[in-house]
């Protein structure tokens, strides 16, 4: 939030159009070369020979020494790095000790599970966040303010993965509401053939409406926790941008022409505020990155926070860094992204 | 002091008048009192009421329309506009009040034109509260509404956010929006502070003809003497909160009240040559409460 | 019609303070009051000051060893001997959450410890300097920040190894941007002030100035986004905890203790509720507090 932050505020004094744009990119470009130097940095004091990681222990001197040329240990440390961009550049991320299977494939397999559970999170926070940081704005001071900042408050200080476990004993062991962890019922697995991966609109699509069902029980627990998680976020941020804007001159004009409570904090104020709103929605699905490794562990959810856990357990550290770097990736493409819609959104940065 | 036996009625019936009109900022133990027992009335003329910062004249000014933040207290004997009793008005008679019997000018185009929206759609909005009427009807008039304050491309100008007009075009688009809906009594709020010199006198000019031309009363809120000898009727002098006195445009040279004399002796003036400008020597009796 | 011959006036003292000292001891002073007439934040203070208490106080309150074992009486539920009940090897499980406190406390101080001055030196210096090192410095600020905490500190941890010491490490590397980049900001609008200029101007070193004018203005914010971030460290610490990453068994950390327990939670709920109650109230506590620091001391938020 605070890379966005600052880079929005560089933005601004820059100025507009394109040049603007092409500075944000540079900018995030360098930061992106940063990241695989801090990863790549992460990975050389790892204590795990990579050699003996690919040959196994017992492996002999001549062939150890082979592989250590091959994988260009004896170059200097820069070349290494070359290497580690290109190869990285080129999608590989090396290959999983555990399954023996290209990282990246690995990650592809086990991807939109955790994007079906980000999003449908996403949809629980922002549509519950926003609507109530705009009643908490137009009721300053009030009851529901407070309430509301309360909701917040814990939102922010509960450990996720605790709230996790009570809501599943609670409402699937207490009161057998929900489905249990995983996505499906054990014996619904494998009926719904895999199209987009997303198994909400794949068994859809296939017709199978036990098996949605079955997928909406297993979703809606861990998709409102997640999203609780994300609420808590915008609903501060959708009250705070509320309001600043609730104290502008504008907004006495609207009521001096008459307009009712509801029009001024929608056709006014929150006009005002649609495109941050955007760029926090954006920046609150980074970080339910986080959210979803705890998630996913606690309800067995079969997605990427899973396999990163899985694989540091086991010590699978190619796995794992490969994991690391596409989170930092993908951080830094959604502040990205976010910078950019903000920049090409707001009306008072064209010309 | 009282006030000179002047008119403090207006010719004619009086659309607006307030008696005894009492704000005051925050709970505690100490309120800030921001308008203390005020009374006057306004019908269809031009009343300024002219007062330093802090005066309360602004205050007085949105209490009219009930637009005070809700740690405000208003309190009057009477707040009447014609038949409608202001003070025991609720919100949703306010809204009816608002805009269409009463509107107020703001003083910076800058702040109070939402910027993201279109000056046009700004103004047809304003029609659209009070008024049944298509989108393509109310752009119509919001044309209109532009070019009676003198605005030579409306149709261009229509389709401007509010940062790419000047100040002075920002200001009639503000004139326009208040009057579209047609109201009786217009409060102009400081509504020349904000512009270039050059400028100022010309949305004076629009603004004095489009009032005339409707019969409209006006309140006109500033700090500036000058700018009220010429264009208004009655001039109301504000200080600490109270009316210290009230008299006609034409008879300011002939004010009783200290104040108003400091005030109008410290007026520079073209033609006029002193060595010193007198500064306003503050008496801490005028803040006491007089008779009347 | 009432008269007042005088605009009200707040209270003013009715000498003025004498020395330098005097003034800020009474600003000090002023500002505890305000902070205690605020309810949540001494809510929070108070919470604070328990969790203190019960850590200092752990070996007279706690009636169990937190790691003695007693197979025979695991998992039994919550009683009035054991007043939490017993986790999977009989141990007490609120002697463990007593001890866990001292665990907790030993995290969010070491982390605050050491992030501050880091974070303030590299935020002053490249605030005060600019130019490239001010570039280099912030851009290292920004990767660190674009990573999500606990994914960083999973990283770090991961391949130090799993420990205590190296979960401490690990949060502390995730923390420092926030106070840089903050310190730096802070400097930004400091370093062009006269009084800075002046200083200069009388020779004294770029050392000197930061440390003695440019760092006591950035105290304030510090102190209250320090203090909000130990909620966040006490999150992370947890979570690293959850995922076996952090404080090894048998030790009380509360993450880890409602990791362990997840095994047998959906019978033996008593084994997670607890610890995570007690992550719960501290983090909120830190939280209440933190924002009331920051009515306090940082005028300009809302």
């Amino acid at each position: 939030m605070a890379l966005v932050v600052a880079n929005r505020n560089r933005a601004r004094r820059r100025g507009l159009g394109l040049v603007g744009v092409l500075r944000t990119l540079a900018s995030y470009a360098v930061t992106l070369c940063g990241l695989l130097v801090l990863t790549f940095f992460i990975g050389r004091i790892m204590p795990v020979d990579p050699v003996t990681a690919v040959v196994g222990i017992e492996a002999d001197r001549e062939a150890y020494m082979r592989v250590y040329y091959q994988l260009g240990l004896d170059q200097p440390v820069y070349v290494q790095f070359w290497r580690y961009i290109t190869t990285i550049a080129s999608g590989d991320l090396g290959n999983a000790f555990l399954t023996g299977r290209p990282v990246i494939q690995d990650i592809a397999r086990v991807f939109p599970a955790t994007v079906e559970l980000a999003t449908a999170a996403i949809i629980v926070g922002a549509g519950l966040g926003v609507p109530l940081g705009v009643w908490a704005a137009a009721s300053r001071g009030r009851l529901v303010d407070q309430v509301v900042r309360f909701i917040t408050l814990t939102g922010y200080a509960t450990p996720i993965f605790w709230l996790a476990m009570m809501a599943l004993l609670i409402f699937y062991g207490w009161l057998g509401w929900v489905g249990g962890g995983g996505r499906l019922e054990i014996y619904y697995e494998g009926i719904v053939p895999v199209r987009t991966g997303f198994i909400t609109i794949d068994s859809i699509l296939a017709g199978e409406w036990e098996i949605f069902r079955s997928v909406l029980r297993h979703l809606v627990l861990p998709a409102t926790l997640l999203g609780y998680n994300s609420m808590a976020y915008i609903t501060r941020m959708t009250r705070s941008f509320m309001l600043d804007q609730l104290n502008q001159e504008y907004i006495i004009t609207a009521r001096v022409k008459g307009l009712s409570q509801r029009d001024v904090l929608w056709k006014h104020a929150f006009r005002n505020i649609r495109v941050q709103l955007v760029t926090i929605v954006a920046l609150a699905y980074g970080g339910l990155l986080e959210g979803a490794v705890l998630i996913e562990t606690v309800f067995a959810w079969p997605g990427f926070g899973q396999y990163l856990t899985n694989n540091l357990m086991a010590g699978d550290m190619n796995a794992a860094m490969g994991c690391v770097l596409l989170v930092g990736i993908i951080f830094i493409s959604l502040n990205l992204i976010s910078d950019l819609l903000y920049q090409v959104f707001d009306p008072r940065t064209r010309p | 002091m009282s006030s000179t036996p002047a008119p403090n009625s207006p010719p004619g019936a009086p659309l607006l008048s307030i008696r005894k009109l009492n704000v005051s900022f925050g709970r505690g133990p100490h309120p800030v009192r921001a308008v203390r027992d005020v009374s006057f009335a306004v019908g269809q003329e031009k009343v300024a009421i002219v007062g330093e910062s802090g005066s309360g004249k602004s205050t007085v000014g949105r209490s009219i329309l009930k637009l005070l933040p809700r740690t405000a207290r208003i309190e009057a004997e009477e707040m009447r506009f014609r038949d409608i009793d202001i003070l025991a008005a609720d919100e949703n008679t306010m809204l009816g009040v608002r805009g269409r019997r009463i509107s107020m000018i703001l003083q910076d185009p800058k702040y109070s034109l939402n910027p993201v929206m279109t000056v046009g759609e700004q103004i047809a909005e304003a029609y659209r509260v009070h008024h049944k009427a298509s989108r393509q009807e109310a752009r119509e008039r919001a044309l209109a509404m532009l070019d009676a304050v003198r605005i030579r491309n409306p149709e261009y100008v229509f389709e401007q956010y509010p940062h790419q007009i000047s100040g002075g075009m920002g200001q009639r688009v503000m004139i326009a929006a208040m009057l579209i809906p047609d109201p009786q009594l217009l409060i102009a709020d400081e509504p020349t502070s904000a512009l270039d010199v050059t400028i100022r006198l010309k949305v004076l000019a629009i603004l004095d003809d489009l009032v005339s031309a409707r019969g409209l009363g006006l309140i006109f809120i500033t700090h500036d003497l000058n700018l009220v000898r010429s264009f208004c009727d009655r001039v109301i002098i504000m200080y600490a909160g109270r009316v210290v006195e009230e008299l006609r445009a034409a008879d300011l040279d002939r004010a009783q009240h200290p104040y108003t004399r400091g005030l109008l002796a410290s007026l520079p003036m073209l033609g006029q040559r002193r060595e010193r400008l007198p500064v306003l020597q503050r008496d801490p009796a005028w803040l006491a409460a007089d008779g009347g | 019609m009432t008269s007042l011959t005088q605009p009200e006036t707040a209270t003013v003292t009715a000498r003025g303070p004498k020395s330098g000292r005097e003034a800020m001891w009474g600003e000090v002073r002023a500002g505890v009051l305000r902070l205690l007439g605020n309810p949540l934040a001494t809510i929070g203070l108070v919470i604070i000051g328990l969790l203190i208490l019960i850590a200092i106080f752990a070996p007279v309150i706690a009636p169990f060893d937190p790691v003695a074992q007693s197979l025979s009486r695991a998992l039994q539920p919550p009683s009035d001997v054991h007043w939490f009940g017993t986790d999977e090897y009989g141990r007490d499980i609120f002697s463990r959450v007593i001890y866990g406190s001292r665990i907790t406390l030993y995290i969010v101080f070491l982390v605050t410890i050491t992030v501050s001055p880091i974070g303030l030196l590299i935020g002053t210096v490249a605030g005060y300097f600019g130019g490239w090192i001010d570039a280099v410095l912030m851009r290292i600020t920004d990767i660190f920040l674009s990573f999500p905490s606990l994914i960083l500190a999973l990283a770090f941890v991961a391949v130090l190894g799993p420990s205590l010491q190296n979960a401490i490490l690990a949060i502390a590397l995730t923390n420092w941007p926030s106070i840089a980049r903050l310190a730096r900001a802070e400097t930004l609008t400091v370093r062009n002030s006269d009084y800075v200029a002046a200083a200069k101007l009388q020779g004294a070193s770029a050392a000197r100035i930061i440390l003695r004018q440019i760092v006591p203005m950035c105290m304030s914010s510090v102190i209250v986004r320090s203090t909000l971030n130990m909620a966040g460290v006490i999150l992370t610490a947890a979570g690293l905890g959850f995922l076996g990453l952090g404080a090894q068994p048998p030790t009380p950390e509360w993450g880890a203790m409602t990791s362990t327990g997840r095994r047998y939670m959906l019978d033996y709920w008593w084994l997670v509720t607890t610890p995570g109650l007690a992550i719960v109230i501290v983090s909120l506590a830190f939280n209440l507090f933190g924002d009331g620091l920051r009515d306090v001391l940082d005028s300009r938020s809302e």
